[in-house]
């Protein structure tokens, strides 16, 4: 049985790949999930303004009061060699790219242009042998169109394309009104993959504090439909690598991800429950079934359901929604 | 050869050979000597090694005298040994001196020579330590300039190893020690070629080993003592010829030749002044200036002033010498003469008995002082001091530098005669603390001391606020050596960085005809002319100043450098002064940027870039019209309504004129009037703090955390306001039966440090915008006359009635008047609101006994002072003694009032006959607990001091003079952690142990925090502190466990940002305890690394996290068959990397060293773990019965 899969250009030894968590936050992290058989890690992310503002107050807090008080010229020891977040980022990257035989692919989130190429550059020289950009943004400006928000992505590519040798992925909410046009810009700007999909992350009220609180939630697998969806529409359509992540928690879902045409498959939530041993238990109950349905490597499954291949392509379109809605509406008369 | 320059200061040049030389450095800090040991274990940390290819242990001890004796045992275990010290620090260490010096023990002690406390403490600069220990038997080699601080230390080193006396170098401080120099490097090589190795060998070869077992310390008898004491002589003796063949040596190598006595001026001088220290380097100055205009003048510096090598001092004179003025740099009342002045009678009058004086007759010898406490020392002094040798009958015993209107000392100086040389580039820079002026003109040396061959000099002046404070820069730039160690006279160039100062100071003064005057304004050019005060404008025009404006804030904005205009200002001074070409100097400023931010991240450097270049497209030269037009008079520092002594004395010392005031203006033994702060409106801050009385729900939490006692609250009857501004805000008083009163809530804007504490404490939202709370930040200007109006207002309103407010409850005690108000506080400081609360609850029966530390400089640094009184005049009367003895100080004050208690009771009962059997007995029966008791008790004593007034037996005179003790009194005990769990920690061990009736209150910070952020006993595990760059690796002290294990003692730990109530309660069951009582209050810090508009936020994770578990500990409970621990906290809830990471005094470890950190939050974790469940266990426990 094949397992063997290719990723924006990478060979990879099975199509499980750790996606951006904290368990890529250390070499001893990384060198785990290469031992419980992920083909390759997305490291985890590193917030361009996060970056910045480290950096920043690092400086910042370590001057604070300083040359201001002639007994306390400074409130702090010189250290002669710290790293802020960047460095201590390319430095695990350098480490655990020397350390694992896998691929270890970086991964950035930016807002600047010149804060992309600037970081993406670093990475590629530290040893990622790929980037995934990932395009989190909300455009909450009324004045922004939808054509400036994707043009705003497609520049981004480019230019981070421009600036460095190996493949990038793009990772993407799936809030566009032409998704698949969106793709396709994206390709023909250079993209060498696309990650579907970000997930975002709306905050909270807090109506005793009357805060707006973040929240996290790890994703289930309830939600692998809208992901499902749109690689199936994509497979068949773009000469494109294809990575689907949320809501893999069990081999069914891994499965179903393949069938509709994804190359690899991203897994954080489930890894974050159950530990980085779960890829064994996603692989053997890939092969499981595999095994059940005859099939012999994973390219012979790869879009075997997307929406070209299937015997009525119209359940990806608006056939669908009309048919769940007569089932929704006969259900409920029913027992009305 | 080109031989390496450097560009740094005395403590860095001195602490660069001592590194090199030594094998142990021990260590205490204490101003100004702090950096010597700084560097020094920055440098070990580093790895840097000494000759010996070995780095240097540097070990912080609890004191200096813990430092001295350890120095002594590593010495006589045959470490070569050294340390760093200043003033009160080393006087600690006298008495180890006399050991060490007494075994005849290899060392150098480098001591930044600072005043000692007498009336007052002070941090600056003269001889007054050094002096202090002439008797010990050490060597004194004085350093004068930041050359002879690394060549003399070598010097000493050299000569001690040989000589087996131990030596004191020493070098002024603050002017020698923080003057920045360029100056030329030894080499390693060099210093090798002064440094014996059989020396070396021979010290070690003395010292204490079992395999060759010895007894040094015995105890004698009168039949031996006396010879063994002689038995040194011959060492004596010998010392002066070492000194020199060291200093021979140094020459040989490094073409740098001194002696011990270096004579400089006329070689047919007849009128020499002799002295040592940076002062010399100005006589010099002086001697050159007069020596070219045909005077007949000279300098005697001197370098070995102990032993005093009477020898070489006769020689070194002029054959033709007439007079001799000695000038030393320190006072002994009541003695014959200051030191140098009575050796050199001694030589004098010992060379003429014995027939060897060098001269045609002897000399006449006048001797005075200088210099006190760093008091500016010019060459128009020294001319001064010529002139008067240059009388018939010139005054001996003399000052120079002020005006002694009492006893008539002083010389007068002719404050125009000036030697600055016009080939020298002298620049004052005006800046805040703040905006990195200092930083940036630190670097500008360095960028024109590295890249050309001008020599530079720097000098920086700080005032004593801690927050919204004033710096001056003092730089020269010249290509001949600068000897000028006195403050600019004649600036050619003057940066004023901050467009205010142009109200409060005169930075013009000292504005040179023709200079540049540089100013950063927030206006555009032509308004700026206009807004300028008219004597600023007069000024410009007299001078013929050429005028330049930029505004940086606009710059430093755009360029993404928030408020920090450094680089920009420092990009102004090289494209306008011409220093360095302007191309080369922009290139050598981004050099240093991105040396100096590299680190910091790429984002750092490039916006510094980018403010370099937008600072040239925004700068631009005024044309200055002929005439003044403006109409704006420099306020008057202080209000007219304020009284005599603040108008005439303080204000005078606000407006930079402190040293024009004589000595008749000054107390005769230091006692100040408190409560001067209310008149110096500082007006830090842009923006302050707006009440909005609608969302109010009037709980007193802002007003409770503000640090500066700016935010008052009262409540009136309605009828209280009809006078009342227009604009005066007032809302019904929330509860019941108060329909008639009206509740205020008022700001002091112009003394508030815009920290915005109080917005965080806020727990009232505004009910349409959720983000506005009841208290918000705004714009001060556009509400400064109305709030100025209404706060001159609310303080003429009557206070509430203490008789009625319960002083456990927040919002209650936010109704007592504050009495410390306005301190010189950091803004959001954590420790003063605590101060504060305590003052409110006590302040009118309080005495205070505070450590030397932060709180004594916010508390009782001049000009003005924060302590207040009530409206009868009533407040706390506070003293600070030394940083070690504050709680036996404090202890000493109980003694008095246990004393005069009990004798004001006898002698009541002996004169109950004259003042009535009734008053007697109830004012001894009464018990003082609540405010009304208290009340009470002040109307029987008023009641009796009526009653004795009049009568003149001796026993009712008496009890006149002590009645007051009979209201009952609150004893403060206060200081930082650095006195409570170090140096002070024995002295307050042995009052808790004593059942004393006094409060102490630390106010933990953590860290030494007044000194610059080194480690303590009470720095937590994995904090990064100085002596703790890898993160310390001991748990915190717990001080409350140690005091509780007495059972005797009341304990509290308390956090006003976590539970405010809570820390009442445990300031108002200190008091009413009778016996010894200790709270541990968290004071968030600048040295904690963050924002402190979040000090709140981290008590609460402090308390919440479990590193700060709130309890008290009441030993009163036991009698009650509780258990006297209660915490006052729950269980952690969260981890302890929530709580530490937001700082960078942890987090900084993350980045530098980030598996340590890992393993010392764990370590960490585990141990706030244990401790909850020891105090959990502990609160449990059932007490044993009876207590």
């Amino acid at each position: 049985m094949n397992l063997t899969t290719k990723y924006m250009g990478l060979v990879l030894k099975n199509p499980i790949v750790a996606s951006a968590s904290p368990l890529s936050e250390s070499v001893g992290g990384i060198r785990r999930l290469e031992e419980a058989g992920a083909a390759a890690v997305v490291l985890f992310s590193l917030f361009e303004e996060q970056l910045q503002l480290e950096a920043t107050a690092l400086e910042q807090h370590l001057e604070e009061g300083t040359e201001s008080f002639a007994e306390a010229l400074t409130y702090f020891p010189k250290v002669g060699d710290y790293r802020v977040g960047p460095e201590q980022y390319l430095e695990l990257l350098h480490q655990a790219s020397q350390q694992v035989q896998i691929p270890i692919i970086g991964s950035l989130n930016g807002i600047s242009s010149k804060g992309w190429i600037e970081y993406a550059r670093k990475r590629q020289d530290a040893g990622a042998q790929g980037i995934e950009l990932n395009l989190y943004y909300i455009p909450t400006d009324p004045k922004m169109s939808a054509l400036a928000v994707e043009k705003h992505k497609v520049e981004v590519v480019q230019a981070v394309k421009a600036a460095v040798t190996v493949p990038v992925a793009v990772k993407l909410s799936p809030y566009f009104t032409s998704m698949a046009s969106l793709a396709r810009k994206l390709k023909r700007a250079g993209a060498d993959a696309l990650v579907l999909f970000n997930r975002f992350y709306q905050p909270d009220f807090d109506i005793e504090e009357l805060t707006v609180s973040p929240t996290l939630h790890l994703s289930t697998a309830e939600e692998i439909r809208l992901p499902l969806c749109w690689i199936a529409i994509l497979r068949g359509q773009l000469r494109i690598s294809l990575a689907a992540t949320t809501g893999v928690e069990t081999s069914a879902e891994v499965v179903k991800y393949l069938l509709a045409g994804a190359d690899v498959v991203m897994t954080t939530s489930a890894l974050l429950r159950h530990g980085p041993g779960h890829i064994a238990t996603l692989l053997s109950g890939l092969q499981q079934w595999m095994e059940a349905k005859e099939y012999k490597s994973v390219k012979q499954m790869r879009g075997a359901m997307s929406q070209k291949n299937v015997a009525d392509p119209a359940a990806f379109e608006r056939a669908n929604y009309i048919k769940i809605l007569e089932k929704y509406k006969q259900e409920y008369s029913l027992k009305a | 050869m080109k031989r390496p320059i450097a560009i740094m200061d005395g403590n860095e040049a001195a602490a660069y050979v001592a590194h090199k030389t030594n094998e142990v450095c021990a260590i205490y800090p204490i101003t100004p000597s702090s950096p010597m040991g700084e560097l020094s274990d920055e440098w070990s940390s580093l790895g840097k090694q000494n000759l010996w290819g070995t780095v240097p242990l540097v070990v912080e001890l609890q004191s200096e005298g813990g430092v001295s004796g350890a120095v002594h045992g590593a010495l006589q275990t045959g470490a070569l040994t050294t340390t760093f010290t200043a003033s009160q620090g080393l006087l600690l260490m006298i008495p180890n001196m006399y050991k060490i010096a007494g075994e005849l023990t290899a060392t150098v002690f480098h001591v930044t020579a600072r005043s000692l406390a007498c009336q007052a403490v002070s941090i600056f600069g003269d001889h007054s330590d050094v002096m202090a220990c002439r008797a010990t038997g050490f060597a004194f080699l004085c350093s004068a300039s930041v050359q002879e601080a690394m060549d003399m230390a070598l010097v000493a080193q050299a000569a001690t190893l040989e000589a087996r006396v131990p030596f004191l170098h020493f070098f002024d401080g603050f002017r020698t020690s923080h003057e920045v120099q360029k100056i030329i490097l030894l080499s390693d090589a060099e210093i090798r070629a002064l440094i014996d190795d059989e020396l070396v060998l021979a010290h070690r070869a003395r010292s204490m080993n079992p395999e060759q077992p010895v007894l040094r310390g015995s105890t004698q008898n009168p039949d031996v003592y006396f010879q063994c004491r002689e038995t040194v002589n011959a060492f004596y003796d010998r010392t002066p010829d070492i000194v020199q063949r060291a200093m021979d040596q140094l020459a040989q190598v490094s073409g740098r030749a001194y002696h011990l006595f270096d004579y400089a001026g006329a070689p047919d001088a007849e009128r020499v002044v002799v002295l040592m220290g940076s002062g010399a380097e100005a006589a010099l100055e002086a001697v050159e200036f007069l020596q070219a205009q045909g005077e007949k003048v000279g300098v005697l510096r001197v370098h070995l002033f102990r032993p005093f090598a009477a020898r070489h001092f006769l020689a070194a004179l002029p054959k033709t010498l007439k007079a001799l003025a000695v000038l030393d740099r320190t006072k002994e009342p009541g003695a014959a003469g200051e030191p140098l002045y009575q050796d050199v009678l001694t030589v004098l009058g010992e060379a003429q008995q014995n027939g060897a004086l060098p001269f045609a007759a002897r000399p006449r010898v006048i001797g005075g002082r200088y210099g006190l406490s760093s008091k500016e020392f010019t060459p128009g002094m020294v001319k001064a001091v010529f002139d008067e040798l240059a009388k018939h009958q010139p005054k001996n015993h003399f000052t120079v530098g002020i005006n002694d209107d009492v006893t008539h000392t002083s010389l007068s100086c002719d404050p125009h005669f000036i030697t600055e040389s016009d080939q020298v580039t002298r620049a004052m820079f005006f800046g805040l603390g703040a905006d990195g002026t200092v930083g940036a003109n630190k670097n500008t040396i360095k960028i024109i001391g590295q890249e050309t061959d001008l020599f530079t000099q720097g000098y920086f002046v700080y005032d004593s606020k801690k927050s919204g404070s004033r710096t001056v820069s003092h730089l020269r730039f010249g290509p001949d050596p600068i000897r000028s160690t006195y403050l600019v006279q004649a600036a050619n160039f003057i940066g004023c960085h901050q467009f205010n100062f142009l109200e409060k100071t005169d930075v013009l003064k000292f504005a040179a005809p023709g200079a540049v005057f540089l100013l950063n304004s927030p206006y555009s050019l032509d308004e700026t002319w206009a807004r300028l005060p008219r004597k600023v404008q007069q000024q410009v025009i007299d001078k013929q100043l050429k005028f330049y404006v930029i505004d940086a804030y606009q710059v430093a904005q755009a360029t993404g450098m928030g408020t920090r205009i450094n680089t920009i200002m420092q990009t102004c001074f090289f494209a306008i002064s011409g220093v360095l070409p302007k191309d080369e100097a922009i290139e050598k400023i981004k050099g240093t940027i991105k040396k100096t931010y590299g680190r910091k991240g790429e984002d750092v450097v490039r916006k510094n870039y980018e403010a370099v270049d937008q600072t040239l497209a925004n700068l631009h030269e005024w044309k200055v019209p002929a005439q003044a037009t403006s109409r704006l008079e420099m306020p008057l520092p202080v209000s007219a309504a304020a009284p005599d002594y603040v108008r005439n004395v303080l204000a005078r010392i606000m407006a930079d004129e402190g040293d024009e005031l004589p000595v008749s203006a000054m107390p005769v033994d230091g006692t100040f009037p408190t409560g001067t702060t209310q008149w110096e409106k500082r007006n830090v801050s842009l923006s302050v703090p707006a009440w909005d009385a609608k969302t109010c729900i009037q709980c007193g939490a802002c007003a409770l955390v503000c640090p500066h006692a700016c935010i008052r609250m009262k409540t009136v009857p309605a009828a209280a306001l009809t006078l009342a501004p227009q604009g005066f805000a007032s809302a019904p008083v929330k509860g019941k039966d108060q329909a008639d009163q009206r509740y205020i809530l008022q700001i002091a804007v112009e003394d508030c440090t815009g920290c915005a504490l109080c917005i965080q404490s806020c727990p009232a939202k505004h009910k349409e915008h959720v983000s506005l709370r009841a208290i918000n930040m705004t714009d001060k200007d556009p509400l400064l006359a109305r709030e100025r109006a209404n706060f001159s207002f609310f303080l003429g309103l009557p206070e509430n009635d203490r008789t009625t407010l319960d002083m456990t409850s927040v919002r209650d005690v936010q109704f007592l008047q504050p009495l410390f108000e306005f301190s010189g506080a950091c803004g959001g400081c954590g420790e003063t609101p605590y101060v504060k609360i305590v003052s409110q609850l006590f302040g009118d029966r309080m005495i205070v006994a505070n450590a030397t530390g932060c709180s004594s400089i916010y508390g009782g640094n001049l000009p003005t002072t924060p302590w207040a009184t009530n409206k009868d005049g009533r407040g706390p009367s506070w003293s600070n003694s030394l940083f070690e003895d504050n709680a036996e100080f404090g202890f000493g004050f109980s003694l008095t009032i246990k004393k005069h208690r009990e004798f004001a009771g006898e002698l009541l009962k002996q004169l109950a006959g004259d003042v009535g059997e009734t008053l007697v007995s109830e004012i001894l029966g009464a018990c003082q607990q609540s405010e009304a008791e208290l009340q009470q008790q002040r109307q029987r004593v008023a009641a009796l001091k009526d009653k004795l007034a009049a009568n003149r037996k001796p026993a009712a005179r008496n009890l006149l003079s002590i009645c007051d003790h009979l209201v009952k009194r609150s004893v403060w005990i206060m200081g930082g952690d650095g006195w409570a769990y170090d140096i002070g920690y024995g002295g307050l061990d042995h009052v808790l142990a004593s059942g004393a009736d006094v409060n102490v209150l630390v106010l933990d910070t953590e860290v030494y925090s007044n000194t610059g952020g080194q480690m303590s006993k009470a720095t937590p595990l994995g904090a990064v502190a100085k002596f703790a760059a890898g993160g310390k690796r001991m748990n915190k002290k717990d001080l409350s466990m140690l005091a509780i294990g007495y059972g005797s003692v009341y304990v509290a730990k308390v956090a006003f940002g976590a539970n405010p109530r809570q820390t009442l309660r445990a300031l108002t069951e200190a008091d009413a305890y009778h016996g010894p009582s200790l709270i541990i209050a968290y004071s968030h810090c600048i040295a904690h690394g963050y924002d402190l508009v979040n000090g709140l936020r981290q008590q609460k994770l402090a308390v919440d996290s479990g590193h700060w578990p709130l309890f008290r500990y009441n030993p009163d409970l036991k009698q009650h068959g509780q258990n006297p621990l209660v915490l006052d906290s729950k269980k952690p809830t969260v981890p302890l990397q929530d709580y530490i990471y937001n700082e960078m005094r942890y987090k900084m470890l993350t980045h530098s060293q980030p598996e340590a950190a890992k393993l010392l939050l764990a370590q960490g974790q585990a141990f706030v773990n244990e401790r909850w469940a020891l105090y959990e266990k502990m609160a449990a426990a059932t007490p044993a019965a009876g207590g």
